[in-house]
């Protein structure tokens, strides 16, 4: 695993971090972990123990209610709005529901993150078609995604959320809606993103995809945070009742 | 309206009902604007030619005072006329003010009566000759009535003071115009404020995409800004096509009305250029209030 405890290389940093809506009880609670560049984190948890809303701090959609976030050695959780967007920049995102804007072509869509960003036409023409054809949607360049399929929509989001290098890829259920095959796929996809660098946090229900690619894990229970070695090596250390030789078989060689 | 102003737009702003009415609220903002600025302007332009009739000299006449001593009579005369002088002379805007001595009166009547000492004898009315300061703005309808008043027999030349009271209407409709013009751009200021605000309300979740993926404010505040340019280019454009014939219109029928009462109906070179870039101001208030409007608007939202 390419994690490592020195915490002076941590991208991003989360130190007891809370989060709650409103008045509300706080759907996260004392949140404390950090990402080193090139790491590979799981997030998983049961639905409703605040995953997308650990997600969505992370890729500073709101702020916290307490704690501190440090991402590329800032703290963001004061940060003022106009300082926002050049870290952003640096995050790619992968929605749960895809986000893209359905008004736009794929190519646009993908494009967007270069345009406000204030990338070159000339480069953006080049670029973008290349990545598209790169996830097979090289035949729907000018395709609007309500005429694509689930699928292919995520490909497309994929795609805009790593047309930029992002430094940190954050992918909330990339692989929801989507077979084991693909979802294996795109999973090959991010271990490649990652093995150039980019630290990647995905939010999976998937065991089966958790066991086949070794990779720590970032558990969620009722809003508190637990780091948890990759599940395969868990299993080995202290058999369950659950088990998944296939899984694990194949699991070895795809972690790397 | 027309697929016109168009640019390439990250948002679909121009899918939602904005596109429709406010290209038409434009062109109808546009030609009240055009119509009322094309009045300020000619009124403005005639102005100057009347301005230039008053000022210059006056004359205040003195009806000679009667009585059965002519003597007296006289006396009761040239009292009035000290009278009416140190009325002309408490005015700001007057230079000089000199009676016409006796023997210039008769040299004006001498084509008429010939020269005789009967006219002499004759109870001529006094002319007091009053220079008025050049680019000052006499108010001589006022000086007519407080000459009425205090002076009897005592008036100001008619003609000078209508124009003077023609004057101070046309500038009042003068100054109405621009107010006009002014409540026009108003409108329209909140017009697009509302349009932008409604977009910012109906794309709220794509401006949030726009703003993850680390677009500033000021690409969106672009986004909309685009938009209510081309919106407004497009519908000044249409007020501006739909007045110019109005116009031409009312400077046809002034033609037939003119003659001796107005001077010509004309806006001149500038006047016109005013006129045709009346739908470019709109739309630059559009993009200025746009901008403005979306990065407050966007400062609250997160």
């Amino acid at each position: 695993m390419r994690t490592s405890p020195d915490t002076a290389d941590a991208v991003v940093r989360f130190e007891s971090v809370g989060l709650r809506y409103g008045n509300g009880p706080e759907v996260l609670q004392d949140v404390s972990f950090s990402l080193t560049r090139g790491s590979f984190h799981f997030l998983t948890g049961p639905s409703g123990a605040g995953k997308t809303s650990l997600l969505s701090l992370l890729y500073l959609a709101r702020r916290p209610s307490r704690g501190l976030i440090s991402i590329f050695g800032r703290d963001v959780t004061a940060m003022e709005r106009d300082e926002l967007p050049p870290i952003r920049r640096r995050l790619g995102v992968v929605f749960q529901d895809f986000r893209l804007l359905d008004h736009l072509s794929a190519l646009d869509n993908v494009a967007l993150p270069l345009r406000v960003a204030g990338v070159s036409e000339a480069d953006i023409q080049k670029h973008v078609p290349e990545l598209l054809a790169w996830v097979g949607l090289a035949d729907h360049l000018n395709a609007k995604p309500p005429t694509l399929s689930g699928g292919q929509k995520q490909r497309v989001a994929i795609a805009r959320a790593v047309i930029n290098r992002p430094d940190v890829l954050v992918a909330d259920e990339p692989t929801g809606n989507v077979d084991d095959r693909i979802a294996f796929r795109l999973l090959h996809l991010f271990a490649e993103l990652n093995r150039l660098g980019t630290s990647v946090v995905i939010a999976t229900h998937n065991e089966a995809l958790v066991r086949r690619f070794a990779f720590p894990r970032l558990h969620l229970e009722a809003g508190r945070l637990a780091v948890l070695p990759p599940l395969a090596e868990a299993e080995a250390a202290g058999p369950t009742a659950e088990t998944f030789p296939q899984a694990l078989t194949d699991g070895g060689g795809a972690a790397r | 309206m027309i697929p016109f102003f168009q640019p390439r737009s990250d948002l679909p702003i121009s899918a939602d009902s904005t596109g429709r009415y406010l290209p038409l609220l434009v062109a109808v903002m546009v030609f009240l604007a055009v119509l009322a600025l094309a009045a300020a302007l000619a009124v403005g332009g005639v102005l100057d030619d009347w301005r230039q009739d008053v000022a210059g000299t006056v004359t205040v006449q003195i009806v000679p005072a009667s009585g059965p001593d002519p003597v007296a009579a006289r006396a009761e005369t040239d009292r009035r006329v000290e009278q009416v002088l140190a009325v002309l002379r408490a005015q700001s805007f007057i230079v000089v003010a000199r009676p016409l001595e006796e023997a210039q009166l008769v040299g004006l009547l001498e084509p008429w009566l010939g020269s005789s000492d009967l006219v002499r004898d004759l109870p001529l009315p006094r002319l007091i000759d009053v220079q008025v300061a050049e680019g000052a703005r006499p108010d001589l309808a006022g000086l007519a009535r407080q000459l009425r008043e205090e002076v009897p027999g005592a008036a100001l030349d008619d003609h000078q003071v209508w124009l003077s009271g023609i004057i101070d209407l046309a500038e009042g409709f003068s100054l109405l115009g621009i107010v006009v013009v002014g409540l026009v751009a108003a409108a329209l200021a909140a017009t697009v404020i509302h349009a932008t605000r409604l977009g910012l309300e109906v794309h709220r979740d794509q401006i949030e995409v726009l703003h993850l993926i680390g677009a500033h404010d000021r690409y969106i505040a672009q986004q909309f800004a685009a938009r209510m340019v081309g919106w407004t280019l497009e519908g000044g454009l249409v007020g501006l096509v739909l007045a110019m014939p109005t116009l031409m219109l009312v400077a046809w029928l002034a033609q037939d009305l003119e003659q001796g009462l107005l001077p010509p109906f004309s806006l001149g070179f500038w006047g016109w250029m005013a006129l045709a870039l009346v739908p470019a101001s709109a739309a630059l208030l559009a993009l200025v209030t746009a901008r403005v409007t979306v990065r407050r608007t966007l400062r609250r939202m997160l």
